[in-house]
């Protein structure tokens, strides 16, 4: 099994990883007190403004916006010119939400037409993108046909891509060219001699390449396409996969590599290694890490640096907000059928309602803080949101696919991630094993704020020493959260209540049972 | 004997597609097939066969036992 049962050990393990990385603090973590400490979380006073604009509506580059604008991937490019031993290309299937699957593959012509009418029914969808399944640039033509049919249709929608690296720097001239200005490259060593572990081959130049060699040249490819990216202006995020055993302590020397060249955002992603996916790490049992292994890394990272928490490591046909995938409205054989007009004065007047609405929750969370100003404590915590999105607490806790967590300090709220779990509310599977499944994936946090809950769980969260609050429903979370956690503190000070600090958490892996 | 692709474990990349000297790999019913015709096992353009090199699937393109290696015409 490579998920670890939360036990003493495993605490043992952990603190040893968090020793370990202990060394990387210090970079700015715990700065001043009016600078966000997360970039992906950050606003406008926290970059330069020509940054600002390029990422605000961009859910996969800032942790704010994926509140309010979606995204979606199109499926055109299926080769790939390296292997890696977190990727099996065989698996297939409908349920599963990975990067590297997907169900079925456009052409460049089909792309168009989808993102034309995936556009025109969701008015938040900014973004496109290009993630494979294969490697977009193992597949220039393909790429290159979709990005260019939709600059000259739709030119309001963003386009980016997300490669390997290996082939980046022979098409930096024409991603700046379709003004593509989000690249995502994914890479998780900056040794070789890691690297070796990671990837048993990679094709280039017309031969296969193993072992150390193959892994020194992917890393060469990916430094030089990531300069040559940043000297262009083109914002760069960084995609690691956390590896406990392999790369996990390495990534923070990864951080400072793609850091010093310019990456603007990091994302490191726990490992997903089911055995029933067949890739070689499910099939050596290469473990993925726990939630507060991953926590303390990207904690570890963080600084200068901006850090991604809020990744669904959704599919590579994804349509949506972040955490949903809307794929399945749109196949191929919907949209051909559709009749599709791009309208963008609609889009935009739509648009201007969301900026209405992200506004009105910047304010809640400033006005709260205010509260907040003079309380000192030492004090962090953790809590889970149930949340369908526009930043509000407005989920029942049995329909909720994953749950929003917030680290409260008397700094404020603070995003740090999220945790998948399964429909608990989907009858006929179980409801004992699934509300065990719920605790163990918000098993490190002090409270779970839903929009309503019933009488079992509540009864079962609180024995677990979750305590379950339903009195924020509807309302914005930072604002519930800080009003929450000023009470939380108050108990505290006056005896009522001891705070106990909280275990380790999993990470849910595999499919979701049940349909959205 | 040209290549062949065994079609039970294609997954239909197209990778072997784009790498083909001789443009002899098409698609078919989601996955890749060789024409033997104009297959040459790479001999002439380069050191090995690009589709097996290239191939996310060890042992899915393979010689084809059936039909007689490829010879270079002197």
């Amino acid at each position: 099994m490579q998920l670890l049962p939360i036990d003493a050990s495993n605490q043992g393990k952990l603190d040893q990883v968090m020793q370990q990385m202990a060394d990387h603090k210090g970079c700015g973590t715990t700065g001043g007190s009016g600078k966000s400490s997360c970039g992906s979380g950050a606003g406008p006073n926290d970059m330069a403004p020509e940054i600002w604009e390029k990422v605000k509506n961009h859910p996969c580059y800032s942790e704010e916006a994926h509140h309010h604008y979606a995204r979606m991937h199109v499926a055109v490019a299926p080769a790939c010119n390296i292997q890696c031993n977190y990727c099996n290309r065989k698996y297939d299937c409908a349920n599963e939400s990975r990067p590297g699957v997907v169900s079925e593959k456009l052409t460049p012509e089909q792309a168009s037409k989808k993102v034309l009418a995936v556009a025109s029914a969701i008015p938040q969808m900014t973004v496109l993108g290009i993630a494979g399944p294969g490697d977009p640039l193992a597949n220039p033509e393909k790429t290159f046909k979709t990005f260019e049919l939709i600059y000259k249709t739709a030119p309001d929608i963003k386009l980016c891509l997300s490669t390997n690296g290996l082939m980046l720097p022979d098409h930096v001239d024409t991603i700046a060219k379709f003004k593509v200005d989000h690249v995502t490259i994914t890479i998780n060593m900056v040794d070789p001699e890691i690297g070796q572990y990671i990837y048993p081959w990679i094709f280039y130049n017309h031969k296969r390449y193993t072992g150390v060699e193959a892994a020194r040249i992917l890393h060469e490819r990916q430094m030089l396409g990531l300069e040559m990216l940043t000297e262009r202006g083109i914002l760069c995020k960084v995609n690691s996969v956390m590896i406990p055993g392999v790369n996990d302590k390495h990534l923070v020397e990864v951080n400072r590599a793609v850091k010093s060249r310019g990456a603007f955002l990091h994302n490191i992603m726990p490992l997903i290694s089911a055995p029933e996916h067949g890739t070689v790490f499910g099939m050596t049992g290469q473990r993925g890490p726990t939630a507060q292994e991953l926590k303390a890394l990207q904690d570890s990272c963080e600084g200068e640096m901006n850090m991604m928490r809020h990744c669904r490591q959704c599919r590579a046909d994804a349509v949506g907000l972040l955490g949903e995938d809307r794929s399945a409205e749109f196949t191929t054989e919907k949209i051909m059928g559709m009749e599709v007009q791009y309208d963008s004065d609609a889009r935009k007047a739509y648009q201007s309602k969301v900026e209405v609405e992200r506004q009105a929750k910047v304010e809640a969370k400033q006005e709260e803080l205010r509260g907040l100003a003079g309380e000192s404590s030492d004090i962090h915590l953790l809590i889970a949101v149930a949340t369908k999105g526009s930043g509000l607490v407005n989920e029942h806790f049995g329909h909720a696919k994953e749950f929003q967590i917030y680290e409260l300090s008397t700094a404020g709220a603070k995003f740090v991630g999220h945790r998948r779990v399964d429909l608990y509310c989907q009858g006929g599977y179980g409801e004992e094993d699934s509300l065990a499944t719920i605790i163990r994936a918000i098993n490190d946090c002090h409270a779970v704020f839903v929009a309503k809950i019933g009488g079992c769980p509540k009864a079962d969260l609180t024995q677990a020493g979750i305590e379950p609050v339903e009195e924020f429903a509807g309302q914005f979370i930072e604002k519930s959260a800080i009003t929450w956690f000023k009470a939380y503190l108050e108990k505290v000070k006056t005896g009522a209540l001891t705070h106990q600090p909280r275990g380790d958490a999993q990470i849910r892996q595999g499919a979701f049972l049940a349909a959205a | 004997m040209p290549l062949k692709i065994i079609d039970t474990q294609c997954t239909g990349c197209q990778a072997c597609e784009q790498e083909c000297p001789n443009v002899a790999i098409s698609s078919k019913n989601g996955v890749c097939i060789i024409n033997p015709k104009k297959c040459t096992e790479c001999l002439g353009h380069y050191d090995t066969q690009q589709c097996v090199a290239v191939c996310p699937v060890e042992n899915t393109i393979v010689f084809d036992d059936s039909l007689p290696r490829y010879q270079l015409r002197a």
